[in-house]
């Protein structure tokens, strides 16, 4: 049995608790007056030299015509200088309180993303009878552990966003932006409030629901006189994966994509789930090379890790071949109502929506390309970190241009939301690992997998 | 054309043959070569021999293949004749990237592929026509043959190889390559 060590125990409170302040500051610093924003703007078109407000104006209003077809519609030559300045500031003043709420979600969402993503390959792992696998079973149980938490807390913050944050991250959620505009309205079958709070309830539901009976069967064969628990979890495993792959891209549909609800992409899903299941499987090779660094997992050697690395290699692939095929689709026919959509991640996210394909596919490539690599421990973490960093900012370019547009920035209320649910996530996932053993007992394929090599 | 005697020891279990080659390696006999009807997972590490360096080769030939897509391509579309095709902006090659990637990706992996499999024949020593060289036919159905060079220790060679369990030892002339 592996006991959670009170160092780091105490290393993921003090993650949660300045997380949590930090949140906190965040969100009281993101509380600023229309006059407030007023005066930033003034301090800004100051500071830029080339001053008038309007010429300032103009980019950030296309830019986001798209997520705030409200404030977009008064965006109009015609119209009366005060009343378009009034506009331009309340739309800016709106994105600064955004901030605070939308890197909360991006960090709940990527954390979420990992537990649900393992899960997945857990279940395909059970499913395809892999023989590999079994001895790091329990890690990925560990690991799953924070899908319950996890996603309640998204779908927690999406709806606080609505009722407390007042719309924002959803803008679909708000009646009066609603009411103006035809395209939500034609789409408000499906994004309203009530449909919204149901599938997320029946999605996580089947998750955990399935995460619930494969650890009572997996820890139940421990003990067990005949094989009718592997059987009953082989198929329910069958069972779920069905079930995830229509949840997860109707939950991809729900808690990503309608934060630009005139946009629209059909391989969207796919893309979610290739991000999601290389952080997972990422995540499973660093808490597995970091419970054996400690001397609990004798059983699993440098083959097991080389096959870890190998997916880590082949996913991020297929992730960059989603993200490239969505991407260049788009951007070859360029018809409007679809380009918008990376038209604002080109004009303010430069940085770091090309940066996360150096991340995601170049530095996987070259760094896990050669056999002896996968199989060095440090090599891998190194790689690992990498990856997880890169997918962090893949979740990021999905929310922010559509929340906070180009007042974006990598500072304290990411940050402390990226500690917050790091704190969180291993607090559950470690209680989870001190649970049951580290090794699987009576599972048919343990012999295969003890001795695996490659 | 000079001619040296080798051994041929014959079995027909590869598991045997694996635990053979390793009594010989530690007796300090040179195996030649061993012939086998099917791949023997673990046969190269137990004889000793080097890893191959095919991969690399493979990561190089798709370097080239890369570089000739967008040479290519940087050529004709952007410098030769830039002329305006649909919209596409053919003013640099990086505006106009994602419309060459598949043909990048193709050519990456078309060069990889192909130069990969003509270093494994070239290396192999492997072309239609070739003469087989096969010194047992069997050994392309159900048995394995080990071949040890001989330097007057047939007697002591013959011994070692039926204590490894060989089914039949041969003493041949070999015609040097």
């Amino acid at each position: 049995m592996y006991t959670f060590s009170n160092k780091l125990k105490t290393f993921s409170i003090i993650l949660m608790v300045l997380g949590a302040v930090g949140v906190g500051i965040g969100f009281m610093s993101s509380h600023k007056s229309f006059e407030d924003v007023e005066h930033l703007l003034e301090a800004e078109a100051h500071h830029g030299g080339h001053g008038d407000e309007a010429s300032h104006a103009a980019p950030a209003h296309d830019t986001h015509a798209e997520s705030h077809d409200a404030h977009g519609k008064g965006h109009d030559a015609e119209v009366h200088d005060g009343d378009a300045h009034k506009k331009h500031v309340e739309h800016v003043q709106h994105q600064i309180h955004n901030r605070p709420w939308a890197a909360l979600y991006v960090a709940a969402f990527f954390f979420m993303m990992i537990a649900l993503g393992t899960l997945a390959f857990y279940a395909i792992q059970i499913a395809s009878q892999a023989g590999w696998s079994p001895v790091l079973f329990r890690v990925m149980e560990g690991i799953t552990a924070y899908l319950l938490p996890g996603a309640v807390i998204v779908v927690i913050i999406a709806l606080a966003s609505h009722y407390l944050g007042h719309d924002s991250i959803f803008i679909w959620m708000n009646p009066e932006v609603v009411a103006e505009d035809a395209l939500i309205q034609g789409k408000s079958g499906w994004l309203n409030i009530g449909g919204f709070t149901l599938r997320a309830v029946i999605f996580i539901g089947g998750w955990v629901l399935y995460r619930h009976f494969a650890r009572k069967f997996s820890v139940a064969q421990d003990t067990a006189e005949d094989n009718s628990n592997y059987k009953k979890s082989f198929r329910i495993a069958a069972g779920f994966l069905v079930f995830f792959i229509y949840t997860e891209s109707m939950m991809s549909w729900d808690w990503i994509m309608s934060v630009d609800p005139h946009w629209f992409s059909t391989l969207f899903g796919w893309y979610v789930f290739a991000s999601m299941f290389v952080s997972g499987i990422t995540t499973i090779a660093l808490i597995t090379l970091y419970l054996k660094s400690k001397g609990h997992l004798e059983f699993v050697n440098e083959n097991h890790l080389h096959d870890v690395a190998k997916f880590m290699f082949a996913i991020s692939i297929f992730w960059t071949y989603l993200w490239f095929s969505q991407f260049m689709l788009i951007w070859y026919s360029n018809i409007p109502e679809e380009v918008t959509y990376f038209i604002a991640r080109f004009n303010d996210y430069q940085l770091p929506f090309l940066g996360m394909v150096v991340l995601n596919f170049v530095f996987p490539i070259l760094m896990l390309m050669s056999a002896d690599y996968k199989r060095v421990p440090w090599f891998v973490v190194m790689t690992g970190l990498v990856i997880l960093f890169g997918h962090y900012i893949d979740v990021f370019n999905m929310i922010m241009p559509a929340t906070v547009g180009d007042r974006w920035s990598l500072g304290l209320p990411e940050i402390s939301s990226i500690l917050l649910f790091a704190g969180l996530f291993i607090f559950v996932v470690f209680t989870a690992l001190t649970k049951a053993p580290l090794l699987v007992k009576r599972y048919p394929l343990r012999k295969e997998s003890e001795d695996f090599h490659y | 054309m000079e001619a040296s005697k080798v051994i041929h020891a014959i079995y027909n279990d590869d598991d045997v043959l694996m635990s053979a080659v390793k009594k010989v390696r530690a007796e300090k006999h040179h195996i030649e070569e061993i012939y086998t009807p099917f791949p023997v997972h673990g046969l190269d590490k137990a004889m000793g021999l080097e890893g191959t360096r095919i991969a690399i080769c493979a990561f190089l030939y798709g370097l080239v293949g890369l570089t000739v897509a967008i040479t290519m391509m940087n050529f004709i579309m952007i410098e030769d004749w830039p002329q305006n095709i649909g919209g596409k902006p053919s003013f640099s090659y990086i505006e106009n990237m994602p419309a060459f990637v598949p043909i990048m990706f193709e050519l990456t992996v078309f060069f990889a592929a192909h130069l990969m499999v003509i270093t494994f024949y070239l290396r192999s020593r492997m072309w239609p026509f070739k003469k087989a060289e096969n010194p047992d036919p069997r050994t392309t159905d159900d048995h394995f043959l080990m071949e040890i060079a001989v330097h007057g220790n047939e007697g002591e060679l013959e011994n070692l190889l039926k204590e490894t369990g060989a089914v039949e030892i041969n003493l041949v002339d070999k015609e040097a390559h």
